[in-house]
């Protein structure tokens, strides 16, 4: 009994916050849209049966329809995939020097790695179109330095947006990865050198493959929210920055079209189910190999 | 059978495999070895002895070439290997946490360090089945390493660092993290392998058991310094210094100022009043000289009736018994305070044993039982 109650409680939780949302939303996405407060029809004043013999799939064909929605999808995974390997090529030097940094620098290191989250994560993207702007920070000091002639186009562009999600992302890339190359046994790499590896030989038989685990849960944590991202594009990116996130934004926002929206977010969510089982998966087999 | 006894440190014309020539490593300001010079030789059994903090896994860590000497040089089979880093030493190492692959299988463990040197998969595969039945292994060969025994873990770390067939194998603590019955198998199982191989072996511990048990010699190391090089049975035997014959089992010293009494006998005054001891030595001392007689409790008899023709006779009073089944080891209080420890094999049942706390006892030991060394 005390078992029962104890498993029921994450249950419980996945029910309330993700499960009854879930079939909300995916309820509106069946609906039609109205000129109504919910703007959609029907709704459970007409009647429960009745409501459900209204319910089509017709959002969901009109998706298909309109390319502007696959193409969003696309451009989202493409840009979600290049930032992931972008914060993977930044964090893991980062995380590879912290784990081998003496041990009385390692908790500064990594408070400096979390410190930014103590601002709001607003202000921080706004303060990047501060140095990203053909007036700001970045273009300034390159003018001056003398690298540049004229003002480099970065605001409003993708790699703004690439810049933005890297800066964003990357201690949920660090900190895994952190974790894993902290638990390596120093004597591994001797015992791989001793064998006849070079350093770099050693790096990539040894220290590579023993921190694989915590490479994929960084890029998992990087990759499923990146896909989704709205703020993002939408303060750094330019109006041909395509993502989901932004589309999904203005479908319900700026149209009030619910239906559509929810149409689209089912979608999305359908999307980020294979990565995050992968992602689930991976974490349970870390955990069998530690035990 | 008469066969040869393997000393080649003997041999006046025997070439070693290595040479240190006054070596020291400097940390900073601590020295942790300091201008040590020693010869091994080929196909010898090798033991570093000391206590934790002695140098002896520094001194190991420049043979395998994880650290280079301050001053001083080391060679290896003529060359300096100064500077020659781990990768390119023709020696390889079993370390203390064995430092297994974890991500690899016990198979791909042993062939890592032959893959490295050849891509003749069919060399490899022989290499690794030949070193998989050298260490009974080839059922496990499938397995990952966390999911085989502490004892089968350390028989693949001694296969892979031997599949490279290296000059020299160090092995650093290798049975430290194995219980005491499984050590002592694995000790003979090594001293096995390793005349079947006819590799130097080179092994550091802090357990002078495992040490005399394995080593043909053995190098008693304290405070970064040899204190002495030899072979077991001298170092228990004839150890150089009191600091040798305490660190190995147990010992008796009684400290005194020496006398000669004959040819190369002295008498030792160790305590005023008391009649001094008569030792034989080697060496010579000056009149006077002060000294300390080293005996070993096992060569102390000890008797419930006074004796005669004893060289050495003391009385007291048995204050403790250490029963350690096989044996028992009396601690006899001197009248002085002093305590001299004699040991008995139990040869009789112990309901049988005629000696008891408080009994006044004798303990003696002859004139060549002990040894006589300098301050």
């Amino acid at each position: 009994m005390r078992r029962a109650t104890l498993i029921s409680v994450p249950y419980i939780w996945l029910l309330a916050l993700f499960l009854i949302p879930f079939l909300v939303v995916f309820k509106i996405s069946l609906s039609d849209i109205a000129l109504a407060i919910p703007p959609y029809t029907p709704t459970m004043r007409d009647g429960f049966w009745n409501m459900l013999s209204q319910l089509d799939f017709e959002n969901f064909v009109f998706l298909t329809e309109d390319d502007l929605y696959w193409k969003a999808y696309l451009s989202s995974l493409q840009i979600a995939l290049i930032s992931t390997v972008l914060t993977l090529i930044v964090g893991y030097p980062m995380a590879y020097a912290m784990a081998r940094a003496p041990d009385q620098w390692r908790p500064t290191l990594l408070m400096l790695v979390i410190l930014p989250f103590w601002t709001s994560f607003l202000i921080r993207v706004y303060a990047w179109v501060g140095i990203l702007s053909n007036e700001g920070f970045l273009n300034q000091f390159l003018l001056w330095i003398g690298v540049i002639g004229e003002p480099l186009t970065i605001l409003n562009t993708n790699t703004a947006v690439y810049i933005g999600i890297v800066y964003t992302y990357l201690p949920f890339m660090i900190l895994p990865i952190y974790s894993a190359l902290d638990r390596l046994d120093g004597s591994l790499i001797e015992a791989a050198e001793d064998l006849g590896c070079s350093r770099l030989k050693a790096f990539w038989l040894v220290t590579i493959p023993l921190s694989k685990n915590g490479i994929i849960a960084g890029c998992f944590l990087v990759f499923i929210p990146a896909l989704g991202e709205f703020v993002i594009p939408s303060l750094l990116g330019g109006s041909s920055t395509l993502m989901i996130g932004k589309v999904l934004f203005e479908e319900f926002f700026s149209n009030r079209d619910w239906p559509v929206a929810s149409a689209v977010a089912v979608i999305l969510l359908l999307i980020l189910i294979v990565p995050i089982v992968l992602f689930q998966r991976n974490e349970q087999r870390q955990a069998e190999a530690e035990t | 059978m008469a066969e040869t006894v393997f000393a080649p440190w003997d041999v006046p014309t025997a070439e070693p495999i290595i040479r240190f020539r006054n070596v020291t490593k400097r940390f900073g300001t601590f020295v942790a070895i300091d201008d040590l010079t020693l010869d091994i030789y080929p196909q010898e059994f090798f033991a570093l002895l000391g206590p934790s903090g002695c140098g002896k896994t520094t001194m190991m860590r420049m043979l395998a070439g994880f650290e280079n000497p301050t001053e001083g040089f080391i060679e290896l089979a003529g060359k300096d290997i100064a500077g020659v880093p781990a990768n390119k030493r023709a020696v390889n190492m079993m370390f203390q946490s064995y430092a297994l692959f974890p991500h690899l299988s016990i198979w791909d463990n042993i062939a890592f360090g032959l893959r490295r040197e050849t891509s003749d998969k069919a060399a490899i595969s022989a290499r690794v089945e030949e070193m998989l039945k050298l260490t009974r292994l080839e059922k496990l060969a499938r397995r990952k390493p966390h999911q085989i025994s502490g004892g089968q873990r350390q028989r693949v770390a001694l296969a892979r660092s031997l599949a490279k067939a290296p000059k020299l194998l160090l092995l650093d603590e290798p049975l430290g993290a194995l219980d005491a019955k499984l050590r002592e198998a694995t000790q003979f199982e090594l001293m096995d392998i390793q005349e079947k191989t006819g590799t130097t072996f080179v092994i550091v511990t802090h357990d002078q058991e495992e040490a005399m048990t394995v080593a043909s010699r053995i190098a008693v190391m304290d405070e970064g310094r040899i204190m002495q090089v030899a072979t077991p049975d001298r170092i228990y035997e004839a150890p150089a210094s009191v600091y040798v014959a305490d660190f190995i089992g147990d010992v008796n010293i009684l400290t005194g100022t020496v006398t000669a009494t004959g040819a190369d006998t002295y008498a030792l005054t160790w305590k005023e009043g008391a009649a001094p001891v008569t030792a034989v030595s080697e060496t010579t001392f000056a009149e006077g000289q002060q000294a300390h007689l080293a005996v070993r409790p096992e060569k102390v008899a000890i008797h419930t009736t006074k004796p005669d023709d004893v060289d050495n006779l003391l009385e007291g009073k048995v204050l403790d018994i250490a029963y350690l089944g096989n044996l028992s080891t009396y601690h006899v209080e001197l009248p002085g305070g002093q305590i001299i420890k004699a040991q008995t094999a139990n040869t009789r049942r112990l309901s049988r044993r005629s000696i008891t706390w408080e009994d006044p006892v004798w303990v003696g030991w002859t004139k060549t039982a002990g040894v006589l060394l300098g301050a």
